[in-house]
């Protein structure tokens, strides 16, 4: 086993202000970046505060920046940089920092709560949900998301806009209105709820320019954009834009 | 000292894993204010590591499945020290649970006729577990997760705040139990990013706090596994219960080092995968032990024919309980039969299509790929038992899951003992989540409603865990015994102690050397110090946990030294056979020194105190459901001729 | 002290005053501006020529090859072609190049692409120019609001990209004549001509809108298996859509490039038979 020194620079601070912080630091075989603040903490700085969990890539707690680039810090291996390279880990830049590495990711968990949950159809017990395994297919990828927020952390309608908080709930839960309205059971339409107009004009589908970034930063390989937001966005087009559509759903009711 | 923030509840759950969700969405639907305290965020507790399943017999793959069967395997996984009504209700209601999560949004893999497939796992007579891919955790606590804001969203339309009835408090952590007199008053807890203090008065307190990995130094268990639901119903009087069973996984990572002890799911081998040794044999032909001849393969052939056709043929023995098959690894790699880095090899490349595996199992695909650079579809993988879940935990009532003893404490999962006697079976944790849950929930609401006056919390009780918990700040001022000591030296010496010295093999003379490194480590401990300041300060957080991982280390020790048997997770070198004499002996842990004190540094006697009880014994209809050939293997005499 | 040690004032994005005090607007170390150049330059390289070419309104027919440019030809002023895609609509008052009429399809199409619009998104409006990479404007409403809300429409060039799709197999079926209009011919440009059909229908079918016709709206899949196996289909050319689009690019103007080259007798087309 080969061991060696590494240069890392580390941003401390809180909301008053920070700075990114000198460090060399030993690593080892088959290391990925968060032994390291681990060994950080254990030896040089034992206050450096880390979110992390799991440890294995399933729980999505340890995301941050690495060398400019949003990741799970348990799932980037040391081996993918240079030794002579200066590795720079910074907390998320999207949410307000709280301390060291740890961001206030509390916008998330608000938008989480402004999509309206999964509707059960009425009628039907537990136990008597039927589905075929190609129509849970889609949306089973989506839950796949382990929720690090990275693409949330990415997306440059919120990252490099403060003010579009407001009305953009993000990559992640446009993809849970996505599921849900791939959902085969989801009852929502049978309530009046119109998910694919709401992905709209609620939840700010329009602000997405399919950039892609947020496919490109998800750990679980989940294709956000061409799964979830483009058919979302195809969805609210039949509702909204198709003239087609409209002049059928028109007829239909008129005959109904 | 600052005044304390104080809220009111009705029902306070700590833990926001499966156990503690499903308890909290029960009391809230039962009409109580229910708050949830978590380590973590809302969202990340460890029950995302679950990958296999959630045991359920619902009979949708094979039709001959029923709750008794399930028990049954339960009852012989556990080897017959399960409390058996815990494992009849669990058989029971198992499939309701998880019927109930797809009325929630849930989307588990399916059949061909569109109903919840499941699959093949150690110890379980029928394909029986409900899963998706191998991400089944995620899944569950996605679900409840969800719910739960289904909840706060129908209270946002009545009240207009969504946090009216049921709140998260996620990045907290809970120090003490509080009371008032006998009865349950409510929690002590901080804040982990601004390191606050808070008090949730409440008359019950439902704790799920999952289990004691934390301990071990090889562990697929997280940093919040720190035993810290066990300690604080042992700091509240609650006794724990058979605290020397801890399952060993018999297959985690082993290399590279950084990543020793992830969890490499068992549906590897329910789906086909196989166990060889450094020569390429089969190994764990030669380890069935005679309990289980019957219901084993003794060739190759037939256990490979088993995948195809179960009905006709005895499953592979790679299938045994996970005990089993950690202790079989254990001996061929002491044997000089291992691979490079200590293990054995597990493959599937050689049994299945590369599409199939990165279908069926992708996060096991991803997890090699990713941190070790192991292809699963084209080479073996290698892999050891790491320390997974403890048996053992808080003494509850089966129906109620109220703790023994305090009046208002309530527990559920992992935390809880007595479910899964000597050994769980893979997959019975998640179901174990849900049944009893919702059953501490249910009644935790209850015993809330119904209280006539609601306890209080005293003043001088908060002040005491203030004190107790601000205590790593001061410790550099005390200077007498040298400098304080840093809380990561001693976490890892307890760690590397547990893990050599009561593992998963044991013997007498290594037990006692625990007990006296334990006393030397809880010594040291009182000078645990830390630098900084209380925002988000994880070395004050691991000082604050050292306490509970050294309470409970001592139980495991203290009670495996006891147990001068082998069964389950409990093997011992120089008792190395199951001993019927022992089948209907719990061992129950409490504090020596009942007022809470933790002063006690002696060593012989320590913090802990062991009393044998035995148990009740099963009834006739449940006994009846197994041959009599077998229950002779398992039962006293005495209690054969009942 | 070095950077970022004072709050920044508040600018709306990385450098907001509740967030990580770091002065850099990136942090990235790897050669994150590669992608969106090169993707600019072939962009910015294929306007120049289609340009050029759209306007030039000359050597766009040699027998049997009629260019994907000028393909159906529209207006009165066309050169006529043997049974070629003529069609007289715009009569004799259109004065400048046809190609102009049709290009807007393919164009539109193409410009309301998902593909494309993430292209130059990044490359020629750096919104953003790479992940996590600060983009330069001060405000952003994204495709919410007129102009950019029209992207909304794709699915209707989509249709019209299926109806040129359909003319230039059409004329692809006219290669396989030779000079004289005498059929059971080929030559290198049918080859070119079949190869960017290929392409083009590659990438037409490829394309999200196509995606979703054809099954993604649905809800059950088992209850229509045909859609389902069309939305398969459709999925595996959509995985490749920015490989299609490029591919197709290339090929559309090199096939026109060909005719050019011919049609101004810088060489003959080499006939195999």
């Amino acid at each position: 086993m080969s061991s060696y020194e590494a240069r890392f620079k580390v941003w401390r601070g809180d909301v008053q202000g920070g700075d990114l912080e000198d460090f060399k630091v030993e690593v080892n075989d088959g290391e990925v970046v968060l032994d390291i603040i681990h060994r950080l903490q254990a030896t040089q700085a034992p206050d450096l505060a880390v979110r992390w969990n799991c440890k294995a890539g399933k729980c999505g707690s340890c995301s941050a920046e690495i060398n400019g680039r949003p990741r799970l810090m348990c799932m980037t291996r040391m081996s993918v940089f240079t030794r002579d390279e200066t590795i720079t880990v910074t907390p998320l830049r999207t949410f307000p920092v709280i301390r060291d590495l740890v961001t206030d990711v509390g916008f998330n968990y608000q938008k989480a709560r402004e999509v309206p949950a999964f509707v059960p159809p009425a009628g039907l017990g537990p136990g008597e949900y039927r589905m075929f395994q190609e129509d849970v297919d889609r949306s089973q990828e989506f839950r796949k998301c382990i929720e690090c927020f990275l693409c949330q952390n990415t997306c440059h309608v919120v990252r490099d806009h403060e003010e579009n908080k407001q009305a953009f709930a993000g990559p992640r839960f446009l993809m849970r209105v996505a599921e849900l309205d791939m959902h085969p059971l989801d009852a929502a339409e049978e309530t009046g709820l119109d998910r694919k107009r709401t992905a709209q004009d609620e939840y700010g589908l329009g602000y997405c320019n399919i950039t892609k970034c947020c496919t490109e930063v998800c750990p679980e390989d989940i294709k956000i954009t061409d799964n979830a937001l483009i058919p979302l966005k195809e969805r609210a087009v039949d509702r909204k834009y198709d003239p087609l559509v409209w002049l059928g759903s028109k007829i239909r009711r008129r005959s109904s | 000292m600052s005044v304390v923030d104080r809220q009111e509840w009705d029902v306070v759950v700590v833990g926001a894993g499966g156990a503690g969700l499903r308890a909290a969405i029960e009391a809230r639907e039962r009409g109580a204010r229910t708050a949830v305290i978590c380590k973590s965020l809302f969202g990340k507790a460890h029950t995302v590591m679950a990958e296999g399943g959630i045991a359920a017999a619902m009979a949708n793959v094979n039709e001959h499945d029923n709750w008794q069967v399930h028990f049954r395997d339960t009852l012989r996984g556990g080897k017959f020290l399960n409390q058996w009504r815990m494992a009849e209700l669990h058989a029971q209601e198992a499939p309701e649970r998880v019927w109930e999560l797809e009325t929630w949004g849930a989307l588990f893999d399916r059949t061909k006729d569109g109903k919840i497939s499941q699959r093949n796992f150690g110890g379980h007579e029928y394909p029986r577990l409900a899963h998706v891919g191998d991400r089944t955790g995620l899944e569950l606590i996605r679900t409840l997760q969800q719910k739960i804001v289904a909840l706060q969203q129908e209270d946002f339309k009545e009240t207009g705040d969504y946090e009216s009835g049921l709140k998260v408090f996620q990045e907290c952590t809970v120090t003490r139990v509080l009371k008032d007199g006998d009865r349950v008053s409510g929690v002590f807890a901080y804040d982990r990013e601004s390191g606050r203090f808070f008090v949730l008065e409440a008359p019950a307190v439902v704790v799920a706090t999952g289990g004691i990995g934390k301990s071990f130094k090889v562990t697929s268990n997280s940093w919040e596994y720190t035993g810290d639901g066990h300690a604080l119903a042992l700091l509240a009087g609650a006794p724990l219960l058979n605290m020397e069973f801890v399952q060993f996984h018999p297959t985690g990572m082993v290399w590279p080092p950084s990543v020793k002890g992830i969890l490499v799911t068992e549906s590897v081998r329910g789906d086909g995968g196989v166990l060889r040794n450094s020569e390429g044999k089969r190994f764990m032909f030669d380890y069935i032990p005679d309990v289980f001849k019957e219901k084993y393969a003794e060739s190759e052939e037939e256990g490979d024919r088993w995948y195809e056709d179960p009905d006709h043929n005895r499953r592979p023995p790679e299938l045994l309980p996970r005990d089993e098959v950690a202790r079989a690894i254990n001996s061929e790699v002491k044997a000089g039969r291992g691979s490079p880095h200590g293990g054995v090899f597990l493959d599937v490349s050689t049994r299945m299509p590369a599409e199939v595996i990165r279908r069926r199992l992708p996060s096991m695909y991803h997890q090699f790929k990713e941190l070790a650079d192991v292809d699963i579809t084209a080479e073996a993988m290698e892999v050891g038992p790491t320390c997974h879940y403890v048996m053992g935990g808080i003494a509850v009532d089966s129906e109620t899951a109220a703790a023994r003893g305090v009046p208002g404490l309530f527990a559920a999962g992992e935390v809880a003992g007595g479910m899964h006697g000597s050994n769980r079976l893979g997959g019975n944790s998640l179901s174990d989540l849900l049944v009893f849950g919702r059953r501490a929930g249910w009644h935790a609401a209850e015993y809330a409603a119904g209280v006539a006056e609601r306890p209080e919390v005293a003043e001088d009780q908060v002040n005491l865990a203030s004190a107790e918990a601000l205590r790593p700040f001061a410790a550099e001022t005390e200077g007498e015994a040298g400098p304080p000591e840093n809380p990561y030296t001693l976490h890892q010496e307890l760690q590397q102690t547990m893990n050599d010295l009561v593992g998963i093999i044991r013997r007498e003379g290594e037990m006692e050397q625990a007990l006296q490194k334990l006393a030397e480590l809880r010594v040291r401990a009182r000078r645990a110090g830390v630098e900084g300041h209380r925002q988000f300060n994880p070395g004050w957080h691991l000082a604050l946990d050292l306490r509970n991982m050294l309470l409970v280390s001592e139980c495991v020790a203290r009670a495996a030294l006891e147990r001068s048997e082998s069964r389950g997770g409990h093997t011992r070198e120089d008792h190395p056979t199951m001993d019927r004499a022992w089948r209907n002996v719990n061992l129950l842990c409490s504090l020596a020194d009942p007022t809470g004190g933790l002063a006690a540094t002696d060593p012989a006697r320590g913090q802990i105190r062991l009393t044998r009880e035995t148990t009740e014994s099963i009834r006739p209809d449940l006994l009846a459901l197994f041959e009599k050939e077998e229950l002779v293997k398992y039962l006293a005499e005495e209690e054969l001729y009942e | 002290m070095a950077t970022g040690t004072e709050p920044q004032q508040n600018s709306g994005g990385v450098r907001s005053r509740t967030r990580a005090a770091i002065a850099a607007p990136h942090l990235r170390t790897d050669r994150w501006w590669l992608a969106p150049a090169v993707t600019a330059a072939g962009l910015f390289a294929f306007v120049v020529y289609s340009t050029w070419r759209a306007f030039a309104n000359a050597h766009y027919y040699a027998a049997p090859y009629v260019s994907p440019f000028y393909s159906p030809c529209l207006a009165q002023n066309c050169a006529t072609m043997h049974a070629g895609p003529n069609a007289d609509l715009f009569g004799s008052w259109w004065a400048i190049s046809p190609a102009i009429i049709i290009l807007i399809f393919p164009l539109g199409f193409r410009l309301t692409c998902y593909y494309y619009r993430k292209a130059y998104y990044r490359s020629f409006w750096a919104s953003p120019p790479a992940c996590a990479v600060a983009e330069p404007h001060r405000t952003y409403t994204g495709e919410s609001r007129f102009p950019l809300i029209l992207q909304n429409i794709h699915r209707y060039f989509f249709y019209a990209a299926l109806l040129v799709a359909g003319v230039l197999s059409y004329d692809t079926v006219l290669a396989f004549r030779d000079q004289h209009y005498r059929w059971g011919h080929m030559g290198l440009g049918t080859l070119v001509f079949l190869v960017n059909i290929v392409l083009i229908w590659a990438y037409t079918l490829s394309c999200h809108s196509c995606r979703h016709i054809v099954g993604g709206k649905l809800k059950h899949f088992s209850k229509h298996p045909v859609r389902y196996q069309a939305w398969q289909f459709v999925g595996k050319l959509n995985a490749r859509h920015m490989q299609l689009a490029w591919a197709s690019l290339l090929s559309v103007a090199f096939a026109d490039f060909y005719v050019y080259l011919v049609a101004s007798g810088v060489f003959d087309d080499p006939r195999f038979f």
